[in-house]
């Protein structure tokens, strides 16, 4: 038995809207559609398909198109107390979020998205369709292309469908605020989901059953607050943990996520340097699955 | 008198390494084989210090037209440190060095030869340990962990090696160094690194290596359930994940494992039970104490008998040590055995080992089962002599049936073990010949022509250029 069996009809028609000739760009929500630079005009745009396939709550996986907005993965997820914390806008799609492979701001606890994708379907480059990982929630069933496609931009292949771990709600959520030292409630707190510093003030959110929120809650000196501050737009740089430290007030408008790394900040962000040896990898990549440049063309993951 | 192509080999090497490199029937014996079944054939060994020896052996192969195989403690059970196609073996034993560990960043360099465990124990007095726990994590290396994204019982709730990789530093097969990943958050452009882990030796040689550090749960609960039907175990395995409850570890032992591992550590299991849980909670004491009650009261709806708490760590010890010594305990009822590796949906767990019974019984074989019955990864443990003429066929046969099943049961290959030389011919059970092709596309980015660990991982169908032979050499299935 080939896992192309098991390949939905809606997989079967994304790959034929595909074809294979003419540049294509795949179309999610279009929430980041600016990051690696707009894909040309030239290109012919095409929607992943979209929908819940299987949920299997006792399985703690789901499968969908990659077309499916997060509201709808949501939605389904909720009503068995599940959750894919991906933490992006609700008309983000699934593939859309894969695909530009940022994390939202709970990855202190939950780790990077692309640790959630258990298979991945693509449509590569001729029109055809590829399925690497495996629909469990553990494998190591050959060389894991699931990890080189979150982030690649649909560079190397369009996402059709998705499988993905859900993990159970917390019981409890809580967002609190107040002055204090970023590095010091990190250093105090048992993973925490999130941890957000402007310079002057933390936002700390605890997640679990209510009688550890609160207990953790009781170590800080913060008041409770709605939810996290509207993050900076303009820009998004991503550093060493303890680089955050450098950070001051003085640098502008920014908050960045103690632990993780990565800095929102209003002004826009300088792109981190690949090496030589690592481009030339990575060009490699990219000529071997798509040889004629027709898969979102104009579009960078290597910057030039 | 002319030189043989081995000695000049052997001289060029010897040249970077001294009495490092080695051609003695004793090294060539050892590393022939590893934790697998399988025998290849060494011919050299060597056993670099740094990055720039690893480097310059590359080199020296190459330049003899030799392909090379990096191996670790030699663990691993899928035959991916077999050498075929007649590698030169770069052991990374010396290379064992835990170079800097960065609470800062919450990060550990460390060299590819350092033992799993070694990390953890060097780790726990500062309030920090390596989370993936491979049964083997005794002996087992870091670079053999991240050459097969290795898991183990702790992977259920923190995520198997590949999450706890920031980056690798990498010999690549051309001899040129690089750094795959950073330890930014967001590393640029396309993951190598996440490609890297789990090839299996197949696109270089891991010479460093930056993991993750994951923080000392304040509080554990570590549970002992036992069952008068394996099939009531398995259905509180599902029902406990289906409660919403992700435990950090759920195993789970038949009762011939049960009888055995008794037998060899004493650790007080019920010898009388058809199947036990052993279950572990672990974090905040509060989602602690509520994940015990969870697994109580799932647990008496489902037939359990009892439910033995570890008072202590002593006794949460004694408890693991029975599980993770199950596999050496398997040689009180037969001298060897074959250690399988599958993944099945976990409601499929009840299904699938009722044929793994049935199979063992068809051949004639003894099937003992302790597995991570949590994320749904079989072990099945066939037990036979190997004195016995003719057995390892009907061993393989049931494999075979057993991985059959699995995957028609909506399972994988594999889920921890790689799958190496062992499985490589089963690939097209689970991949078509398009998605392979794909694979190896992507393998050939790093290795055009197959200089690293040749032959394994992809059947040599649907690679486009082995230039070492194109099949496992006959007598290679011991």
């Amino acid at each position: 038995m080939s896992s192309l069996d098991a390949v939905p009809e809606e997989v079967h028609k994304f790959s034929a809207e595909v074809g294979t000739r003419d540049p294509v760009t795949v179309v999610g929500g279009r929430t980041q559609w600016n990051v690696g630079g707009a894909p040309d005009g030239s290109a012919r745009e095409v929607v992943a398909p979209s929908g819940i396939w299987s949920h299997e709550p006792e399985e703690m996986t789901v499968r969908c198109g990659a077309g499916t907005p997060l509201t709808e993965l949501s939605e389904q997820l909720a009503q068995h107390g599940q959750m894919v914390p991906f933490d992006m806008p609700p008309n983000a799609t699934v593939g859309g979020v894969l695909s530009v492979g940022r994390s939202g701001l709970r990855r202190l606890r939950y780790g990077h998205i692309r640790d959630l994708v258990l298979q991945i379907r693509h449509i590569d480059s001729n029109g055809e369709i590829v399925t690497s990982g495996g629909p469990t929630v553990k494998n190591v069933s050959g060389y894991d292309l699931c990890r080189l496609m979150v982030g690649s931009l649909g560079k190397l292949g369009c996402l059709a469908e998705v499988t993905l771990r859900c993990l159970p709600m917390p019981e409890t959520t809580r967002w609190l605020t107040g002055a204090a030292d970023p590095f010091e409630v990190y250093a105090r707190l048992y993973r925490p989901s999130s941890i957000l510093w402007n310079g002057e003030q933390v936002w700390v959110c605890l997640e679990g059953v209510s009688s550890d929120v609160e207990a953790e809650a009781a170590l800080l000196d913060l008041t409770e607050v709605e939810g996290p501050p509207l993050l900076p737009s303009g820009g998004r740089s991503s550093v060493e943990p303890k680089a955050l430290k450098d950070l001051s007030a003085d640098d502008g408008n920014w908050i960045a996520e103690i632990g993780v790394g990565i800095i929102h900040s209003d002004k826009p962000s300088t792109a981190q340097q690949i090496s030589k040896t690592n481009e030339s990898l990575m060009r490699e990549i990219e000529r071997r699955l798509d040889p004629n440049g027709r898969l979102n063309p104009g579009r960078q993951v290597v910057s030039l | 008198m002319q030189i043989s192509p081995h000695v000049n080999l052997l001289n060029d090497l010897r040249s970077v390494l001294g009495d490092r490199a080695r051609d003695g029937d004793f090294e060539l014996g050892l590393y022939g084989k590893d934790g697998s079944v399988l025998q290849g054939q060494a011919s050299i060994v060597c056993l670099p210090v740094d990055t720039a020896e690893v480097r310059q052996i590359v080199e020296i192969c190459r330049h003899h037209d030799r392909p090379f195989l990096a191996r670790g403690s030699g663990t691993g059970l899928a035959g991916g440190a077999v050498p075929v196609g007649d590698p030169v073996i770069i052991a990374t034993a010396k290379m064992n060095q835990i170079i800097e560990v960065d609470l800062e960043n919450r990060i550990a360099w460390v060299e590819p030869g350092v033992l799993n465990l070694d990390l953890t124990k060097e780790l726990t007095p500062r309030g920090f340990h390596f989370a993936p726990d491979p049964s083997s994590q005794q002996v087992c290396s870091i670079g053999g962990n991240v050459a097969n994204n290795s898991g183990g019982p702790h992977c259920l709730a923190y995520g198997v090696t590949s999450a706890h990789v920031a980056a690798i530093e990498v010999v690549l097969p051309d001899g040129s160094v690089t750094v795959l990943g950073d330890l930014s958050a967001e590393p640029p452009g396309y993951d190598l690194r996440g490609l890297f882990v789990g090839s299996e030796g197949t696109m270089g040689v891991a010479t460093k290596v930056a993991v993750r550090l994951t923080p000392n749960p304040p509080a554990i609960r570590t549970l002992l359930l036992d069952f008068p039907d394996v099939r009531d175990g398995a259905a509180t395995v599902s029902a406990i994940i289906a409660a919403g409850l992700i435990p950090a570890a759920l195993e789970m032992m038949d009762k011939r494992a049960i009888e055995i591992v008794e037998a060899f550590v004493n650790a007080g299991y019920p010898t009388e039970a058809d199947a036990v849980l052993l279950v572990e909670l672990d974090g905040l004491p509060g989602g602690v104490e509520h994940g015990v009650e969870v697994v109580r009261s799932v647990a008496e709806r489902h037939q359990v008998g009892n439910i033995r708490v570890a008072a202590d760590n002593e006794e949460r010890e004694l408890l693991w040590k029975g599980r993770k010594n199950a596999f050496g305990a398997v040689a009180r009822i037969k001298p060897d055995y074959y250690l399988h590796d599958t993944v099945v949906p976990r409601g499929k767990l009840v299904e699938v080992l009722d044929k793994v019974y049935k199979i063992a019984d068809a051949y004639d074989l003894i099937a003992v089962n302790v597995f991570h019955a949590g994320d749904g990864n079989l072990h099945p443990i066939l037990a036979y002599d190997s004195d016995e003429k003719g057995v390892l066929e009907r061993v393989h046969a049931a494999g075979r049936a057993i991985i059959t099943a699995s995957i028609e049961a909506g399972g994988v290959l594999s889920g921890e073990h790689g799958i190496g030389l062992e499985k490589r011919d089963y690939m097209g059970m689970l991949f078509t010949a398009h998605d392979m092709a794909t694979q190896d596309m992507v393998r050939e980015a790093f290795d055009p022509q197959g200089f690293a660990n040749p032959l394994k991982v992809l059947p040599s169908g649907s690679r486009c250029s082995d230039s070492f032979g194109q099949h496992v050499p006959d007598g290679a299935w011991v």
